[in-house]
C-alpha cells in the first residue's frame, strides 16, 4: 500500500492548508510514478539480452548494428537516456513489441479490457459476500461464524492460486461439467460481438447477444470466483476487524439507549462508521487482483494482460514486459491515490 | 414521592474474564421516585455499571442478576428484547461522559435527533424534523436549523451535551440516568449545562439517576445521594443532611475536596479500610 | 523437582536478573502460544515438514530424479509408487520430500535478505532524519506502489531464471515493509532518555544504531517475517509455476505442478500433491504468526 499522504485532512476553513496538501499528493505521485520508471529502465539495462540484436535480429551487419544502436540512443550517458525513456513513456510511446511486431501501448488496450473484466467480477464476489461475512463474524465474535471466517481467511492466504485454479477447473469443468472450460468464451461464439468496452459481458449485453452473454457468463465465472474468494479473504478480515473496533464504540451504546433495533445498531450506526475505511479496503482489494490476475489468467487461458507479460517474459520480450509492468504499477499508483481522495471526500471530519 | 418509578432489588452485575468472576455490582438495592438520585463513588465502584443493568444493556461476558427490576411495576428482567427497545428510549434515556464519542460521528446532528424520535413515534419526517429543533431550542442551542445540519465534530463540548440531552428526552422518558455527564466538559460551561438538564427534568416532572464522583455536586443537584464503594452502596442519605453522614469513606469524601470558605493547610488522602469492602450494602428504598 | 524449581523461577513475580526477567517474559509467551490450539497445529506441522526435509534422504523410497519411462502417470499405491508417478515416471512422494528442501532454503533466505535490507534503511533512515529520511522513505514508498508479483518477475526477466534469482527478485519486492517498521521503531527509540545517556557517553552513531537500535527492532521484524514467511512461499512457487524459479528436473513444488498441469483432467494426482504441500506449508506459517501476534498484541487482531 502506499501511504502517498502522511497523516488526514486537518480541520478548518482556510484553503491554503488543502491546496498545499493537493499540490503535495501531486508531487509524492510525481515522484513515484518517476521512481516506477527510473526501476523499469534500470531493470531494462542490466538485463543480459541486448536491445540491438533484439530489435534488429542475430543475423544483422554490423552496419545495421551499429545505425540501429545510435538510434535507440544507447551511445548517450544513461541519464539521457533515461530522460529520452521518460518522455516516450509520458507520450504514451512504450516501444515496439517483439513478440507481435505491434506498439506495446496497443497491445495492452487490446488484451486489458479482458483484465479489467476478470478483476471487476472478482471484486465485486469479494465485495458481496466478504463485507457480510466480515460485519457477521465481528457481531457474533468468538461464535461458529467467526471461526468460519477466519478459515475461509487463512486458507486463502494460504493457497497457491494457479494450484486453486487447477483444482477448480478440474472439479467444475473436468468432472462436474457445470461451467466452461478456459478461454474466455466458445470457439463458436468468437468475434461476434462488435467490441464497444472490450469487456465481452458488458459488450454482449449492450448489443443484445445473450447467447454469447451466457457462454461468456460460464466462461468468466469460475476464474472470477476465484479471484473473488482471494479478496473475499482480505475484505472480510479487514471488516472484521474495523466493525470490532466501532462495536466497543460509545455511540453504539447512545444508538441502544435510544431504543433501536440490533440491525440498525449494526448497520446504520457501526457499519456507517467503517465505510470509508472499506472503499480503502476495497480500492486495494481490487489493485491486487489486477496483479493477482497473472497467474489466474495463464491457468484459465484469458487472454488479459497477465497473460501477455508472462507470455512476452518467456519470449524474452522485454518492451512489453517493461510496458505491462508499468501499467500495472501506474494502476497501482493511481487506484491508492484515488482512494485517498474519496476517504477525504466521504469523510466528515477529514473536510 | 408517592410514585415509584423504578424499583431495584438486589442488583449484582458479574463479569467472567480468564481469571475468574469479577463483581463489578454487589447487590444494592434502591428506588426511584419523581425525584433525582445522586450516585457517588470512585471510579470502578460499579455506578456506570448500575446505569447499564437497568437498560438490561451489559454484554457478555457481563451477567446481570437482581430480585427485582421494576419500572412503573413492569418486569424489566421478564421483558422481551422487542419490548425492552420500546422501554429503551421511550421510558429510560441515558446520557453519557463525552459526546465526543456518544455522538455518531459521521451522522449530522439531525439525523441522529430525529432517528431517536422515529425509534418510538410513526411520525412524518418533517414533524420529526420540527420537533427536535424545537428540542434544540428547549437545550438553549441558538440556530437549531444550522445545527441539525452539523457533524459532531463540528460543534464544541459543551453544546454536544446539550445536544445530548435533547436527542435523550426527544422521545419523552420519565427516567433518566445521566452518567457523569459533565465530566468531559469545560469547568466553565458545566454548571450551565447542568443547570439545562434539572430544568428540563424537573418541569416534565422526570426522574434522575446523577452518576458523578463529585460529591459536592451531586449534593447541590439531588435530592438524595447515594454513595458506592467497591459495587456497594455503603451510604444513602438526603442531600439535605448530608452534614450528618456516617461512613468513613463518605467524610472521607467530603473532606479530601478543598473548600475555600474552610481552608485546611493539607488535604486528606482517603485512607480505605478493607472491611467495608466486606460489608453489607445499605439500601437505598424510600 | 528441578522442573518445578525451573518453572518457579521463570514465574517469579520478582526477577533478580535481567536474564532471568527476558527468560520469565519468554516462558509466559510460550505459556501463551502453547494454549493457542492452532498456533501449535502450525508449529507441529512445520515441525513435521523441516523434519522430512531434513531427513529426505533416509524416508524417500525412490531417487527423485530417476526416471522411468515404463512407469509413467501411476496412481497413488500402484508400483510401489505412495503418492504415484509423474509424466517422466519419477516418484511423486519422493520429489515432494526433496522439493520441501528447497522451499525452505527459499524461505530462509528471504527470510534473512529482506529484514536486514529493511533494517538498515529503516533505521539509517530514522535515526538520520532529514534528506536522507526522505529519500529513503521515497524509495521504500516507490517499491511499495510496485504489485509485487509482477515486479519479481520483471526482475527474475531481467537477471535469469534460477531460485538464487527468484531469491534476490522477491527479497527486493519483499524488503519495504521491514524498513517501515524498523524506521518506526527507531523513531520512537532515537529520542528515549537512555539513548541520550548513551550519546552523552561517547557512542557514535554507528555503534548506536547497531548496538543499541537494532536489538530493538528485532522482535516486531521477528513477527512480520513469520506472517510474511507463507506469502514468500506462494511468490516462490508462482515463480517456480511460471517456470522463472527452479529450473526442471528440480523438484521444487511450484515447477512441478506446472509439469502436472498438462495432465490435470486425466492424472490429477501429478499437480495436486505438490499443490497440498505448498497449500500444507503456508498454512502453518499463517496459523504460527497469528498466533505470535496474538501473544504479543492480544488486542490487536487485523492484518
Ligand atoms: N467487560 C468487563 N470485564 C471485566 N470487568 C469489567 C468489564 N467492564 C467493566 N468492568 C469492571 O467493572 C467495574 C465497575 O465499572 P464501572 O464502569 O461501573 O465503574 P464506574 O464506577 O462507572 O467508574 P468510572 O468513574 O471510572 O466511570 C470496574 O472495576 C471495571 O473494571
Ligand atoms: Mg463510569
Amino acid at each position: 500500500m502506499t501511504d502517498v499522504t502522511n497523516g488526514e485532512g486537518r480541520r478548518g476553513p482556510s484553503f491554503a492548508p488543502w491546496l498545499i496538501k493537493t499540490v503535495a499528493t501531486l508531487v509524492t505521485v510525481a515522484v513515484t510514478l518517476l521512481g516506477l520508471l527510473f526501476v523499469t529502465f534500470m531493470i531494462g539495462r542490466v538485463m543480459p539480452i541486448d536491445p540491438v540484436l533484439a530489435v534488429i535480429g542475430e543475423r544483422a551487419t554490423q552496419a545495421q548494428y551499429d545505425a540501429t544502436y545510435l538510434e535507440l540512443g544507447l551511445d548517450k550517458p544513461l541519464l539521457v537516456q533515461f530522460g529520452i525513456y521518460v518522455s516516450d513513456v509520458l507520450q504514451g510511446d512504450l516501444g515496439k513489441s517483439i513478440r507481435t511486431g505491434q506498439q506495446v501501448t496497443t497491445d495492452i488496450a487490446r488484451v486489458f479490457p479482458a483484465t479489467l473484466e476478470l478483476a471487476t467480477l472478482g471484486t465485486l464476489i469479494g465485495v458481496a459476500i466478504g463485507v457480510p461475512l466480515g460485519v457477521l463474524a465481528a457481531v457474533k465474535r468468538g461464535s461458529w461464524i467467526d471461526q468460519v471466517a477466519r478459515l475461509v481467511g487463512l486458507v486463502g492466504y494460504s493457497m497457491p492460486i494457479f494450484w486453486l485454479g487447477l483444482v477448480g477447473l478440474l472439479l467444475f469443468y473436468g468432472i462436474l461439467g457445470w461451467v466452461a472450460g478456459p478461454g474466455r468464451v466458445g470457439i463458436f461464439y468468437q468475434g461476434i460481438v462488435e467490441p464497444i468496452t472490450g469487456m465481452l459481458l458488458v459488450d454482449a449485453a449492450l448489443r443484445g447477444e445473450w447467447v454469447v452473454f451466457r457462454d461468456a457468463f460460464s466462461h468468466i465465472i469460475l476464474p472470477a470466483a476465484l479471484l473473488g474468494y482471494y479478496s473475499l479473504a482480505y475484505i472480510s478480515r479487514m471488516t472484521r476487524s474495523f466493525m470490532l473496533e466501532q462495536l466497543n464504540a460509545e455511540y453504539v451504546i447512545t444508538a441502544r439507549v435510544k431504543g433501536l433495533s440490533e440491525w440498525q445498531v449494526i448497520w446504520g450506526h457501526a457499519f456507517r462508521n467503517i465505510r470509508i475505511q472499506l472503499i480503502t479496503v476495497i480500492a486495494l482489494a481490487y489493485a491486487n487482483l489486477l496483479e493477482g490476475s497473472v497467474l489466474t489468467e495463464i491457468i484459465f487461458a484469458w487472454p488479459g494482460i497477465g497473460s501477455y507479460i508472462t507470455t512476452s517474459l518467456l519470449a524474452n520480450d522485454m518492451n512489453s514486459v517493461l510496458g505491462g509492468t508499468i501499467v500495472i504499477g501506474s494502476i497501482f499508483v493511481g487506484i491508492n491515490i484515488l482512494s485517498d481522495l474519496l476517504y477525504r471526500f466521504f469523510d466528515p471530519r477529514a473536510k | 414521592m408517592s410514585e415509584t418509578l423504578l424499583d431495584v432489588e438486589n442488583l449484582r452485575v458479574s463479569f467472567t474474564t480468564r481469571t475468574g468472576t469479577f463483581e463489578a455490582v454487589r447487590g444494592i438495592s434502591f428506588t426511584l421516585g419523581r425525584e433525582r438520585l445522586g450516585i457517588v463513588g470512585e471510579s470502578g465502584s460499579g455506578k456506570s455499571m448500575t446505569g447499564r443493568a437497568i437498560l438490561r444493556l451489559i454484554r457478555p461476558p457481563g451477567r446481570v442478576e437482581a430480585d427485582r427490576i421494576t419500572m412503573h411495576g413492569e418486569d424489566v428482567l421478564a421483558a422481551t428484547e422487542t419490548r425492552m427497545r420500546q422501554l429503551r428510549g421511550g421510558r429510560v434515556s441515558m446520557i453519557m461522559q463525552d459526546p465526543k464519542f456518544s455522538l455518531n460521528p459521521v451522522m449530522t446532528v439531525g439525523q441522529q435527533l430525529v432517528e431517536s424520535l422515529r425509534a418510538h413515534e410513526k411520525l412524518a419526517r418533517s414533524e420529526c424534523r420540527k420537533r427536535a429543533i424545537a428540542m434544540l431550542d428547549e437545550v438553549a442551542i441558538r440556530d437549531p436549523e444550522r445545527v441539525m445540519g452539523l457533524y459532531p465534530h463540528e460543534v464544541s463540548g459543551g453544546m454536544g451535551q446539550r445536544i445530548m440531552i435533547a436527542m435523550m428526552l426527544l422521545p419523552g422518558p420519565e427516567i433518566l440516568i445521566a452518567d457523569e455527564p459533565t465530566s468531559a466538559l469545560d469547568v466553565s460551561v458545566q454548571l450551565q449545562v447542568l443547570d439545562i438538564m434539572d430544568q428540563l427534568v424537573k418541569t416534565r416532572g422526570m426522574g434522575l439517576i446523577f452518576i458523578s464522583h463529585d460529591l459536592n455536586l451531586v449534593a447541590k443537584f439531588c435530592d438524595r445521594i447515594a454513595v458506592m464503594y467497591a459495587g456497594r452502596i455503603v451510604e444513602c442519605c438526603k442531600a439535605s443532611e448530608l452534614h450528618k453522614a456516617q461512613h468513613p469513606y463518605t467524610l472521607g469524601l467530603l473532606n479530601a475536596v478543598p473548600d475555600l470558605e474552610h481552608p485546611r493547610p493539607r488535604l486528606e488522602v482517603l485512607q480505605r479500610d478493607p472491611a467495608w469492602r466486606d460489608a453489607l450494602s445499605v439500601s437505598a428504598r424510600t | 523437582m528441578i522442573t518445578a524449581n525451573l518453572r518457579d523461577w521463570l514465574l517469579s513475580d520478582a526477577p533478580t536478573s535481567r536474564r532471568q526477567a527476558r527468560f520469565a517474559s519468554w516462558y509466559k509467551g510460550w505459556l501463551t502460544l502453547r494454549s493457542n490450539t492452532l498456533a501449535m497445529v502450525g508449529l507441529i506441522v512445520l515441525a513435521l515438514i523441516i523434519l522430512a526435509a531434513i531427513f529426505a534422504p533416509v524416508l524417500a523410497t525412490h531417487d527423485p530424479y530417476a526416471q522411468d519411462l515404463g512407469q509413467r502417470l501411476l496412481g497413488a499405491g500402484q508400483g510401489g509408487h505412495l503418492l504415484g508417478t509423474d509424466s517422466l515416471g519419477r516418484d511423486i512422494y519422493s520429489r515432494l520430500l526433496y522439493g520441501a528442501r528447497i522451499s525452505i532454503y527459499i524461505v530462509l533466505l528471504v527470510a534473512m535478505v529482506a529484514p536486514l535490507v529493511g533494517l538498515i534503511v529503516g533505521t539509517v533512515s530514522g535515526y538520520a532524519g532529514g534528506w536522507a529520511d526522505v529519500v529513503l522513505m521515497r524509495i521504500t514508498d516507490i517499491f511499495l506502489a510496485f504489485p509485487r508479483l509482477i515486479l519479481a518477475l520483471a526482475f527474475v526477466a531481467a537477471l535469469g531464471a534460477g531460485i538464487e534469482n527468484a531469491v534476490l527478485a522477491i527479497s527486493l519486492t519483499a524488503w519495504p515493509p521491514y524498513a517501515r517498521i524498523a524506521r518506526a521503531e527507531t523513531l520512537t527509540i532515537r529520542n528515549s532518555d537512555y539513548i541520550h545517556a548513551i550519546r552523552l557517553q561517547g557512542a557514535g552513531p554507528f555503534r548506536i544504531v547497531t548496538r543499541h537500535i537494532w536489538p530493538l527492532c528485532i522482535s516486531s521484524l521477528v513477527i512480520r517475517v513469520t506472517l510474511d514467511m507463507a506469502g514468500i512461499i506462494l511468490t516462490a512457487a508462482a515463480l517456480g509455476f511460471l517456470g522463472l524459479g527452479a529450473q526442471p528436473p528440480s523438484p521444487e513444488w511450484g515447477a512441478m505442478i506446472s509439469e502436472g498441469r498438462k495432465y490435470i483432467l486425466d492424472y490429477w494426482w501429478v499437480a495436486t500433491f505438490p499443490g497440498l504441500a505448498i497449500f500444507a506449508i503456508s498454512l502453518a506459517f499463517n496459523l504460527l504468526g497469528d498466533g505470535l501476534r496474538d501473544m504479543l498484541d492480544p488486542k490487536e487482531d487485523n492484518a
